[in-house]
């Protein structure tokens, strides 16, 4: 039995679910971080999955919207990392939940 | 398409990725998440994607994660009591997955194998690359100079005067 495209998406399905856990139970910032860096990698799955298995994998489209999705994650990673960098400088902590001057 | 490979990358990714999001210290996290980025890059060569696979190892693996180490490094000293499980989160993306499972399931047109294709060489990604997606990869060159600024100046350190 191969892999169907039913397998893939449902292995898909759980990254994304576990980075959805990192990214709402954590209250560490850098762990908020990690989890979306999953949910992107599990959707960059998703279209390498859709291309090989759709009706045209000669024509290499997925292959591309993955390409550039991972280059928008890596500049998303990478001004994100240096706010954590920035926040922890100002207010001494990593902690998103005493991140709270902009509360009414 | 192998099935004992898919099952044991599948076990790999997903215990890699539930030590990093469950795991107390940061550290441990970050290099757990390197260990499940590497083996959605085994997927990736799984499905005949070799290019978008060593493109994950290098800026996942090589850049992300450094960067992350990185910034823990530089956030040391802040010292975060151990953390309760916070259950609403974990019951909203339990629901999401049951969601998206039921979805998946439900359509019948997704139960398809993989027919054979030619491998996808990095020549012919190339050349896609340059010929019918240059204005994006151009957008995206942008978009990368752009990110690399504000994250200096993010990070750069105030001078004296201006404070």
């Amino acid at each position: 039995m191969t892999p169907t495209l039913q397998i893939f998406l449902s292995v898909s399905a759980a990254l994304f679910s576990i980075g959805l856990v990192a990214a709402l139970s954590r209250r560490h910032a850098i762990f908020i971080l990690i989890g979306i860096e999953m949910m992107l990698a599990a959707a960059n799955l998703n279209f390498v999955a859709f291309w090989r298995f759709g009706p045209d994998p000669q024509q290499p489209t997925g292959v591309m919207v993955a390409i550039f999705s991972i280059a928008i994650a890596a500049a998303e990673a990478a001004v994100g990392l240096a706010l954590v960098i920035a926040i922890y400088r100002h207010y001494r902590t990593t902690n998103v939940d005493q991140l709270n001057q902009l509360k009414g | 398409m192998n099935s004992t490979a898919f099952v044991i990358i599948a076990i790999l990714t997903l215990a890699a990725a539930i030590a990093a999001a469950s795991l107390s210290k940061l550290i441990h996290a970050a290099l757990s998440l390197a260990v499940a980025f590497v083996g959605i890059a085994a997927f990736y060569f799984l499905l005949g994607a070799e290019f978008v696979g060593l493109v994950q190892v290098f800026v996942y693996v090589g850049a992300v994660a450094v960067l992350i180490v990185f910034t823990i490094l530089l956030t040391r000293r802040d010292a975060i009591a151990p953390e309760r499980f916070n259950w609403p989160g974990v019951i909203v993306a339990l629901a999401v997955f049951a969601g998206l499972i039921w979805a998946i399931y439900k359509t019948p047109v997704l139960s398809t194998s993989a027919g054979p294709i030619e491998p996808l060489t990095v020549k012919r990604v190339g050349q896609v690359l340059m010929l019918d997606y240059v204005w994006p990869l151009q957008c995206v060159g942008l978009l990368l100079t752009a990110a690399l600024i504000g994250a200096v100046i993010l990070v750069m350190e105030e001078s004296d005067e201006e404070r």
